[in-house]
This record gives structure tokens, sequence and C-alpha cells, in this order.
């Protein structure tokens, strides 16, 4: 295994915080084996020092949402053997992502003060929407061990081992008493994506839906419930219109709520 | 001290004073011992160190989907009924690492890192678990591949089962024929008693263990008419449950209904979430996941628990075998009721009712029964007339 190549490593930042690839740095006990592992040859982030490609691990943070954008992922894309989305914004929008249930037009001059200068897509769209993508990472932001754990499945050349069940499943093995049936506090646990560890409901939080929906999430049900647990329309409009309103299963349930 | 002979199958009492003790000659003869706490609006199952930590005066209120904590205007200790957690958390854990591997010159090394389990005692163990337990015993000690964890913690367990003197809304052990009193699989039965001014409990001894420990602990004969007393204390508490379930014909009925419109209904309803599973003390299923570190020098194999209702659950080369919430929900409930009886001998469900607090949904496994049951009768019906 010493005798394993380095993989050149790149990360690119689309429309986002920044706080995902922060992650990345965030993996503080394992950075020296990652540098390692790992020629980091283009990370802006974390230096200046930039090598040329192709790459043999691509990183992508962040959503599209202007025309130049739209443009770089395909360079980013041409310049990479594996390309990882990783987090909410790159894998379905993002918050910014609000501006597709609005007029995008309509709130530039609001925040600019020379809306000329501003040149924008009326959308904000996951990278998949865009080019292929070879894995989805979830998450605002990213869980740093299931990062590591993409960087080291693709190291060893294998599919990433995550678990894509709810919330629910990490709540009850951490023995975290149920904050909706136990509070009647609103929580997207149920149709959310684990990656987490269930951190919010264990501070008596509903969760908030960060890691996305599940595969092929029962939203409309839980809608229901939460209807009868007080919830307005609009209460439910905002609990799924929130960083992961670009995804299908919560951009669709939220819209059922809305005013017709 | 003791002012009567212990042993098995002999009816005692002791002061609500003698609990303290009870504990300390448990912790004396090294167990840890495990029982009901208030935690985060439940009462919940952890390491109780004094008298102090159980929950006094509070009793909880349950229905499908809703749990709330009561104040009582008691001071009884035991005046709930079963909550979140089970005794399963303790005796096959959510998460075990079942070993790890180090590299090494040529090879590699497996090295066991869990520390050998506590010593167990349980305190306030209702009849429906005592039941789940065997139902676990079972599964995981019966057959041909026993599961050595489960068998470390649970070898030398000590239980001190609680009477239960209420029902909850989502009870209905009746009907499984589980409870509510617990006949055997105790070491002590402890039957809180509170009449006339008096809070004390009467003790019975269900084996030699319980017999020795309880004779290190302050307890005395039972006197003329406290027999009589407790079990006034235990009466009516059958009928205050809140829910039933036929079991007659049940097995069959469920492998006959697999195409029934009931699942297509009732997976309207289920958010697949994993809960009921996850709460319910005799599903057993688990999942393990391999990990390794950057350097490639050390890999490990963790065990969780994992449920029926996640799509990956069934994943096999090609897809999963039970893409729908209405195959996944139709896969636990038949296993649950009918197909646990061809594995096992016996049904995998005790009674608790905890699948129906703990569904954030509020879906109560009594009530879809019924509705399979229902439809069977009016076919039935249609026949007779015919």
């Amino acid at each position: 295994m010493g005798a394993r190549r380095r993989l050149k490593l790149a990360v690119w930042k689309f429309a986002s915080c920044d706080g995902c690839q922060l992650s990345l740095l965030d993996c503080e006990d394992e950075l020296l084996a990652l540098a390692g592992a790992l020629e980091i040859a283009h990370f802006p982030e974390a230096s200046r020092a930039v090598a040329k490609g192709p790459y043999d691990l691509s990183l992508v943070e962040g959503s599209i949402t202007t025309p130049h954008d739209a443009e770089r992922i395909h360079q980013v894309r041409r310049a990479s053997k594996v390309l990882v989305t990783i987090g909410a914004c790159a894998t379905s929008g993002g918050i910014q992502a609000l501006r597709n249930f609005a007029d995008v037009g309509e709130w530039i001059p609001l925040v600019y003060a020379t809306p000329d200068f501003i040149h924008t897509l009326k959308t904000s769209t996951p990278i998949a929407n865009h080019v292929p993508v070879d894995f989805e990472l979830h998450g605002c932001p990213v869980d740093k061990r299931q990062l590591l754990e993409v960087i080291l499945a693709t190291l060893n050349g294998r599919r990433p081992v995550l678990a894509a069940h709810s919330v629910c499943f990490e709540c009850k093995r951490r023995g975290t008493v149920c904050v909706l049936v136990a509070d009647g506090t609103p929580c997207l646990g149920p149709v959310t994506r684990t990656g987490c560890g269930a951190i919010c409901p264990a501070y008596r939080r509903g969760c908030y839906g960060c890691f996305g929906p599940l595969k092929n999430p029962n939203t409309a049900a839980l809608g229901e419930r939460l209807r009868i647990l007080g919830q307005s329309d609009a209460d439910l409009v905002r609990a799924f219109r929130g960083i992961n309103a670009g995804a299908e299963a919560f951009r669709r349930e939220s819209e059922s709520h809305e005013p017709r | 001290m003791p002012e009567t002979a212990v042993e098995t199958g002999v009816e005692c009492a002791i002061e609500v004073a003698d609990l303290d003790p009870l504990l300390g000659a448990l912790r004396e003869r090294g167990f840890t011992v495990m029982g009901p706490l208030l935690r985060d609006g439940a009462v919940i199952y952890d390491e109780v160190r004094s008298s102090a930590d159980l929950p006094a005066g509070w009793t909880d209120r349950q229905e499908p989907g809703s749990y709330r904590l009561q104040r009582s205007d008691s001071p009884r200790l035991f005046d709930f009924t079963v909550g979140p957690s089970s005794w399963k958390r303790f005796l096959h854990p959510p998460a075990l690492r079942l070993w790890q591997a180090h590299r090494e010159d040529g090879g590699f090394q497996v090295v066991d890192v869990e520390p050998p389990p506590p010593r167990l005692a349980f305190l306030a163990v209702r009849a429906c678990e005592i039941h789940a337990i065997a139902v676990q015993d079972r599964v995981l000690l019966g057959g041909p591949h026993v599961d050595p964890a489960y068998r470390a913690r649970r070898a030398g367990l000590f239980v001190v089962a609680v009477q239960c003197t209420r029902a909850g809304a989502t009870c209905f052990c009746a009907s499984m024929k589980t409870g509510p009193r617990a006949g055997a699989g105790y070491d002590l039965a402890l039957t809180e008693v509170l009449e006339a001014g008096r809070h004390w409990f009467r003790v019975e001894v269900g084996s030699e263990r319980g017999a020795e420990v309880l004779a290190a602990v302050p307890h005395r004969a039972v006197r003329p008419g406290e027999s009589a007393a407790a079990e006034r204390a235990l009466a009516g508490v059958a009928e205050q449950m809140g829910r039933t379930m036929e079991t007659a014909g049940l097995p069959a009925l469920l492998r006959r209904s697999p195409e029934h419109p009931r699942w297509s209904e009732v997976a309207n309803r289920c958010l697949a979430c994993g809960n009921c599973t996850m709460v319910c003390p005799t599903c057993f299923c688990t999942t393990v996941e391999d990990t390794g570190d950057l350097a490639g020098r050390t890999a490990e194999r963790v065990r969780r628990w994992d449920s029926c209702f996640s799509a990956e659950f069934s994943y096999i080369h090609g897809g999963s075998v039970r893409p729908s919430i209405r195959a996944r929900y139709r896969q636990w409930l038949t296993h649950k009721l009918s197909t646990w009886h061809d594995q096992f001998g016996e049904s995998g469900c005790v009674g608790c009712g905890r699948c129906i607090t703990w569904c954030p949904a509020g879906i109560d496994l009594t009530e879809e029964v019924r509705a399979l049951q229902a439809s069977k009768r009016r076919k039935e019906d249609r026949r007779a007339d015919a």
C-alpha cells in the first residue's frame, strides 16, 4: 500500500459559503495522513500553490448560479477523473435555490446599488444538472467522517459506504428521545437522510433537513402529521424550503402547501 | 437483619427506604444497575446509582405518535409504563465494534477492541419486557449460530421485575399473553403498594440468586392482609389497556394477505423512518460497516442496529428487494406476527405498544391488524350469505 500513487486532489468552489471545503481542513487529526495520501493540487482555501490538471479526484462545492459558472463546471469536469459534489449547494442548489421560487430580477435592485454589474441566472441548480457526477455527498455542511470515507473509497477504487436511511435511526441508536413524539416539536428527521449524527434532536431541536431528503421519502405523510401538530401551511412551506429547498422531494412538498 | 428465610417462590416485603440497600447489594456483587430515569421528557433506561434517580411522582400519557410525562399526585416510584428505551440497548447494543485489524509485515493481526461488558442488573423490568428478552434469547442464542456479544451480556443478567400497577393507552400485553403479571423470568419481582398512607413493596423471589441478594437487604415477612393489598394494586390492569389484538388465526391470515389493499393504505401514512423497529424490544436486525484509515494500516468492522424499513436493508445486486414502503411495512408486520412463528415458534410481538407510541405518524399495528381481519370477516359473511 505504501507504493500506492498519491492521488491528485482538487477542490472547487461555486456558489457556496466555503463551509464544506473547510470541513476538509477541519480533519485536523487526519490532515497529515491526508497530505500523505493525496497530492493537494488545487485547493485555494488551503494553498496558493496550484498544480495543473488533470486531477484524480475533484471535490466540488457550491451550486450553479451564474452563466460563467455554468461554463466553468464543464472545464472542471473535463479536468477530473472522479468528480464528487460536496454539500447541500452542490447537491440540491443550497439555500440560494430559494430564488427558484421567486423572480430573481426583482431582488437584484433591492440588494445591489448597481444592478447592471450582476450577471446571474434565474435559478440555483445542483452540479448534477450540468455535468455527470460520480458521487454526491450531502449535508450543510458535509460531515467530515463521511468526507474522509469518500476520499478513502476513491483511494481504494471502491464506492463510499455511507448509510442512506433516516435521521431517526441515528436518534434511536444514540438514545435520543424523539422530539416529535415526546415534545410535539416539528422535525424533518423521518424524511431526512442520515449523516450528521442526529445532532439537533440531541439538543431537543427538530431536524432542519440539512442532509436533504431520503430516497423516496414520504414527505406528504410527515407534512400531514406536522399539520396535526399545529403547523400552518406557511410553516410547512418554510420547513421544507430551507437549505435543501431545491431537492426534488422537498420542493414538491413545500409547493403543495403554498396558497393556490 | 433477615427476619425470614428467603428462598425461591417466597414472598417478602421491603420498605421504600430499603431500595437503596437493594441497589447497594447488587453493586457489591459486581452488578451495574440499569433502571428507569427521567431524561429529555421521557422515562428512559440508564445506570441508576440511587433510588433518588428513579422518576418518583411522574407518570406518562401515551397515544399513537404521542408521549407526554405528567406529574402524578403520588410518591410512587414506578407509576409509568414502558418508554422509548428497551433493555435490548444493553443486551444487543446499537453499535458494537466487532473487530479491528492492524497491518503488519506481510500480513495483518485482528484484535478485540471492545472491553468485556459489565455484569448487568436491570431494575423495573415489566412482564412484557421479560418476554421480549426471552424472544431475543431464542433468536440470538437459540439456534446453531449464537451471538457471542449478546451471550456475554445476557449471561449472569440479574432481573428485578416491577409488576405493572397501571397500563397505558398503547399497552396490549394481555392480548399477547405476556402480561401484565410477570410470573417467571425474574430474580426478584417488586409490587409497589401505596395504601392507607403506607408505601412499601411486596417482593416475590424468583431464583436462588434473588434469594441471596434479598437476604442481604433489610426485609421482613409479609404481614396478614399485605398479600391482599399487593393483589389489589395489580387488579384491573389488564382492563386498563388501551389496545387489544385478536391473535387467533392471525399468522395464517397474514400469510394469505400479501396483496390486501390495506398495505397500500398504510404505506400512504408510513414514513419508513424505522422508529418502530428501533424501539421494538424484539427487533434484532443489524448491519455491518467496514472502515479503514487513510494510511491503510487499520481496518475495523462495526455492527449497528438496522431496520427492514430502510431501502438499503434489502439491497442485493441490482437493487432493493423491497423498494416500496408498502412492501417494507408488510414485511415488518408479517414477520412480527406471522413468519416469526415459523422461524422461532412464537410471536415476535409482546404487546408493549412502543411501536404505536413512538411512530411519528401514529400508525397503530393493532388497528392495521384489525383492518386486515375485518375484511376477512366481511368475506366470510358474504360467503355465509350466499
